[in-house]
């Protein structure tokens, strides 16, 4: 097939019909739960739903920018259990300490994740290794802080974001802080993913490195970005799920992996180039889904590992599927 | 020469998704015999090698080993029918030892285990048969060796497979004059033993020393085909196959070249020695010499990849020191990088954030992805409406252009800053004869505007075609400056450092 | 071909070729300098070395066999998994009955075999990245032992117990094994052709095939190689606890931990260099950094912090020399 041979209107025609499977994949499991479980058409239900699967989709969408700039975080899950375990520490019961605390702990992930981009770009330690390595560290000084158990507990200030639902509005009756969270900041995300300068160049990164330090991108800065932003959202994560959940030694755990799944369900490609927001936000949408229809069919926690294991190694051998199909 | 040749390909067809590389292409060769195949870069001369190599499948046609028709699936197979090719590109893993390599995936085996003992002394023998003035050891890294004897360890590697025929892609390319007499001595012993050997090049006077039968291929088709070595002239007008007047468009006149835009006074970083030179607007400069003289780490030092380390440099009559990239494009110099799908290309993006992508990366950061100070969405899509880039739309991602497309896409990103010193390397490798002509045609264009054009190159005819001067490098040195008129032999001995070759 | 720097021609001193040696002797002199300032003498006896190699026994076989994969240009995320649930079932299969340790034994390795062979064909012919092709395998391997244990499971016999606390004089039969498996893994590399082909596949896949080499089948059997080992180093681990359990193979960071350790070894991350000696050099380091810990008395959560940071030191300390680009 000749490229050039090709009219604007097949073109034209082909977009159209490229609608991401993700929110295909995403409707689909919402009826079968609908169906399976006719409580979870109301609000209450689907609000839930939302409110649990907040945490993810955010953590998902700031994954998403170190897996577009060719890398990979898996410091994530760590960073949430610290967030968690360090806010409880040093709340100490004072429900006004929230307001520094949030901040303080959004400096700790800027520079957890300064710390991950200057490793992984100046350094040369493929980013794999570099986070998990900060992996067992912070999960190392969360145990340190806590002495190996968690003492106190949030305050409700704190646990606002994960826990408050707003009552009384007409319609959906019930809006939990936790989603005007989940779609303030994913609109933010989705903005610099997708409307900045920067998210092209994030893009130029992770699609060829040599070729974007030839073209006068500054690949260093923008790497180190990515992982800033990663830990930053990794941080917002574990204030929404330590306000749902409240506090626990392994809050975050595995959470990394959860993201990864998502951005690749949401079709982004890894080891860079290419990923969207929105869809890495739906694919969080749909491994939550399928999580409650695990629960909905009476399949113990564990199944849900097998479940991620098999759709990571799916969802990236379909890629390279149809990648090889389309040609090259 | 017997009367059925070794090999003999009839009606070759093959295509490539964007281009048709290969059209009723027929050729022989017998034993003891060379047949120079000739044609320019981009040809068709690598693919045909390719298919008899079991590397590609032909579209139509049929190969014959000794007049029985053959269908190779994997090179495997073509090896073991007595088919071993030198490729240009070295097949050799550098972190092995020399007789490693030789013995690649057929090692001497005793008692069901590898034996070093042997594999170390026939690749001695082997070795002594043409290395005698340059002695290569077997237990030697190859990552430890100079090209030269890399490339001898290829070649002993195809005589080492007892090969009925040996192909040899380009095989001088990375050669001094020496090492080029060692070979073609060795090509010479290999014919009176009864090889078959296809050489491939486009150096005359290789076809000339070399050659029994000549073989011109231009644009996936046979344009000439001698059983005799015929005057080199004729040879470079079938390869060309048209002329040269209207391929190359007219060089600058003294009045189009302006000021000095870049001087650099005794330039020097590990790779290059002594570097002094000046780039003036309006004027093409031609980049000739041999793989390794130090071309392309001249063009990475003064693009700010790989500094000088001494040495000054102007710009503008301003000195400049740039240490990466960045500085150099905000200094107004961009480059095209030689191997562009390495470098250059971002395959996954569209054709316009190919194109926009170092303006975007010189405007704010969180600007919008639209537009910036040095181009804007409708800017972007009027430059490539203006290089003629061919995509069904500019939201195409960009592995779905051909060659020629990519490359003028590439112009557009730089034309977006208007550089002052545009740095094109190998600019028109791997791309096909119409797209050649627009892409010189576009330099042109660009030092008419009063752009200081650099431009590296291997291929001889288009340096002399295109260029306005010449500048030939030597080991990391400038070894001399022409202009337009001189011949491709002037080049050659300043290249290769010698006295008295003749085209 | 551009013109590329040429090469420097004839050997010269190459820093990468030298350097496990050199750290590992950096190591042990810390360690001595350390025992004589802190004028603790009795850690340096013989028997305080073979305790040292000791303690990483379970490392050390794992990281044989990563070596394999790693050579081939590919990477096993899985080990750590695989080991929990090598030991499980050792201990399960065996449940404290000597009889059945044989049949344990096999299941292990059959075990080991299957989860490679899978590892192998994901990554060669579905062609998914290894990276994610292990970690999938791990996720899976961990769903389904937890899905069946949360606990110590079943019991090793007391004869089985000898594989880890048996001895020949002063040294641990389990110290044999692991320099037996090292000298077997040494062999297969340098005196068989499939121990060639794993380098060449590492070293350049396409000159490989180009070869003749079935580049795929030797990369499989890499693979075969690296979760055998794995398998093995969980049945060493459910003798030396006496029983398994579903988390010790995720507590030793055996995956992350094998990994480093092959890479201060002197192994090449993108295939096609290094060797098993450099691997073995690589856990003695490793072991000779526990023991520095545990002179200077070093808290264990601290240790933990300082050993995250020690394994990305030590392999920026290679990556940072390497012009390749990393993910």
């Amino acid at each position: 097939m000749s490229a050039q041979s090709l009219p604007h209107i097949a073109a034209t025609q082909r977009r159209l019909f490229k609608i991401n499977p993700v929110y295909l994949l995403v409707v689909a499991l919402i009826l079968a739960i609908v169906v399976m479980n006719p409580a979870f058409g109301e609000p209450t239900g689907y609000m839930n739903y939302l409110k649990r699967v907040t945490a993810l989709a955010i953590l998902s969408g700031g994954a998403l920018y170190v897996i577009v700039s060719g890398g990979f975080d898996l410091s994530v899950g760590s960073m949430m259990t610290l967030t968690v375990i360090g806010s409880s520490m040093l709340a100490s019961n004072d429900p006004n300490s929230t307001y520094w605390i949030i901040p303080l702990m959004l400096g700790m992930g800027l520079i957890v994740g300064l710390i991950n981009g200057l490793v992984v770009s100046y350094l040369k330690v493929p980013s794999l290794i570099a986070t998990l390595g900060m992996m067992i560290t912070l999960n190392g000084v969360a145990f340190m802080w806590s002495g190996g158990a968690p003492r106190g507990y949030l305050p409700d200030t704190f646990r606002f974001f994960g826990r408050y639902n707003i009552t009384d509005i007409p319609v959906i009756s019930l809006l939990p802080v936790a989603v005007i969270c989940l779609v303030v900041f994913g609109v933010i995300l989705w903005w610099g993913m997708h409307r900045t300068n920067f998210g092209r160049m994030l893009h130029a990164v992770g699609d060829n490195q040599q070729a974007a330090r030839l073209a006068g991108v500054p690949v260093e800065r923008v790497r180190i970005s990515a992982f800033v932003i990663s830990s930053l959202t990794a941080v917002l994560a574990g204030v929404i799920l330590g306000g749902r959940a409240g506090v626990s030694v392994n809050i975050g755990s595995g959470f990394e992996l959860q993201a990864i799944t998502a951005a690749v369900i949401g079709g982004a490609q890894l080891l860079g180039g290419r990923g969207s927001v929105p869809a890495t936000i739906a694919g969080a949408l749909a491994l939550e889904a399928i999580f409650t229809l695990l629960n909905l069919l009476g399949l113990a926690q564990p199944v849900r590992l097998v479940v991620q294991g098999l759709i990571l190694i799916g969802a990236v051998a379909f890629a390279t599927y149809q990648r090889k199909r389309a040609g090259r | 020469m017997t009367d059925v040749p070794t090999i003999e390909m009839r009606g070759i067809s093959k295509s490539f998704p964007a281009v048709k590389a290969l059209q009723g292409v027929s050729f022989t060769c017998s034993k003891g015999e060379v047949h120079a195949l000739c044609g320019e870069n981009g040809a068709g001369k690598s693919t045909l090698i390719k298919i008899l190599s079991g590397v590609y499948r032909p579209d139509g046609g049929e190969v014959l080993i000794d007049g029985q028709e053959q269908h190779f699936r994997h090179p495997q197979e073509a090896l073991l029918a007595g088919i071993s090719v030198i490729y240009q590109e070295f097949s050799l893993l550098p972190e092995r030892t020399v007789a490693q390599n030789l013995f690649l995936g057929r090692e001497p085996m005793k008692r069901g285990l590898i034996d070093n003992r042997a594999m170390v002394m026939e690749t001695r023998r082997v070795l002594g048969l043409f290395c005698v003035r340059h002695h290569i050891e077997p237990e030697t890294l190859v990552a430890d060796l100079d090209v030269a004897s890399q490339q001898m360890v290829e070649i002993a590697k195809a005589i080492s497979l007892n090969a009925k025929v040996i192909v040899m892609d380009e095989p001088t390319a990375a050669l001094n004059e020496a090492e080029c007499e060692v070979l073609f001595s060795l090509v010479d012993q290999l014919r009176a033993s009864g090889t078959a050997i296809v050489y491939i090049t486009h150096r005359m006077r290789e076809v000339t020393r070399l050659a029994n039968r000549v073989t011109v291929i231009k644009d996936g088709e046979v344009t000439a085909s001698f059983d005799h070595v015929p005057a080199p002239d004729v040879v470079v007008r079938a390869m060309v196959g048209r002329d040269i007047s209207e391929y190359y468009p007219e060089p600058a006149t003294p009045a189009e070249i302006g000021p000095v835009v870049l001087a650099v006074s005794s330039g020097s970083n590990s790779a290059l020695r002594d570097i002094s030179l000046e780039l003036r607007s309006g004027e093409i400069v031609g980049f000739a010499g041999l793989q390794g003289a130090g071309r392309t780490p001249l063009a990475m030092a003064l693009f700010g990849a790989a500094p000088f380390t001494a040495g000054t440099m102007t710009l503008d009559g301003q000195s400049v020191h740039l240490t990466s990239p960045r500085d150099a494009i905000r200094a107004g110099i961009g480059m095209l990088p030689g191997d562009r799908k390495a470098q250059a290309l971002f395959l996954m993006q569209s054709v316009r954030d190919n194109g926009m992508l170092t303006a975007r990366s010189f405007a704010n950061a969180f600007g919008g992805k639209d537009g910036n100070r040095f181009v804007d969405l409708n800017g972007m899509n009027a430059l490539l409406d203006q290089m003629k880039v061919r995509a069904p739309s500019y939201e195409q991602e960009m592995r779905f252009l051909s060659g020629g497309n990519q490359q003028k896409a590439i112009v557009a990103r730089w034309l977006a800053l208007k550089p002052k010193v545009l740095i094109f390397i190998e600019p028109t490798r791997g791309i096909d004869v119409d797209a050649k002509a627009s892409i010189y045609h576009l330099m042109r264009d660009l030092a008419r505007a009063g752009t200081a054009v650099m431009m590296v190159s291997s291929d001889l005819p288009e340096i002399l075609g295109a260029s306005d001067r010449i500048v030939v490098m030597r080991e990391g040195r400038i070894a001399g400056q022409f202009d337009r008129s001189a011949s491709e032999a002037e080049l050659m001995m300043a290249a290769t450092g010698e006295t008295g070759v003749a085209a | 071909m551009t013109d590329t720097p040429l090469p420097a021609p004839g050997r010269r001193f190459r820093f990468e070729r030298h350097a496990s040696t050199i750290l590992l002797l950096a190591a042990v002199t810390i360690y001595i300098a350390l025992i004589v300032i802190m004028g603790q003498t009795r850690f340096l006896t013989l028997d305080n070395l073979v305790a040292i190699l000791g303690r990483s026994i379970t490392l050390g076989i794992t990281a044989i066999g990563q070596t394999f994969a790693i050579l081939v240009a590919s990477i096993d995320l899985s080990v750590a998994s695989l080991i929990s649930a090598a030991a499980v079932v050792t201990s399960v299969v065996m449940n404290g009955d000597p009889a059945m340790m044989l049949p344990a034994v096999l299941a292990v390795l059959a075990l080991g075999v299957v989860v490679g062979l899978v590892n192998g064909l994901v990554i060669t012919k579905l062609e998914v990245n290894p990276l994610i092709a292990t970690l999938g395998m791990s996720l899976i391997i961990q769903g389904v032992l937890s899905y069946y244990y949360n606990n110590f499971a079943g019991n090793v016999p007391v004869e089985f117990q000898i594989f880890a606390y048996g001895s020949v004089g002063i040294v641990p039969f389990s110290l044999v094994f692991m320099f037996v498996l090292a000298g077997c893994a040494w062999f297969v590399l340098r005196f068989t052709r499939f121990g060639s082909d794993v380098y060449s596949v590492g070293g350049n896949r396409d000159a490989a095939r180009l070869a003749g080499i079935k580049t795929d089948r030797v990369a499989i059997g890499a693979h075969m190689i690296c979760s055998l080992c794995a398998a093995i180093a969980g049945i060493y681990l459910a003798s030396r606890l006496r029983s398994g359990a579903p988390w010790i193979g995720a507590e030793g960071v055996y995956d992350l931990e094998s990994i480093a350790v092959v890479v201060i070894g002197g192994t090449v991350l993108a295939g096609g260099r290094g060797g098993i000696w450099g691997t073995i050099a690589g856990v003695i380091i490793f072991s000779l950094i526990d023991s520095i810990f545990n002179v200077a008395g070093v808290d264990a959560f601290v240790k933990q912090v300082l050993r995250g940071i020690i394994i990305v030191a030590a392999v920026a300390f290679y990556a940072a020399r390497s012009k390749r680009p990393v993910a």
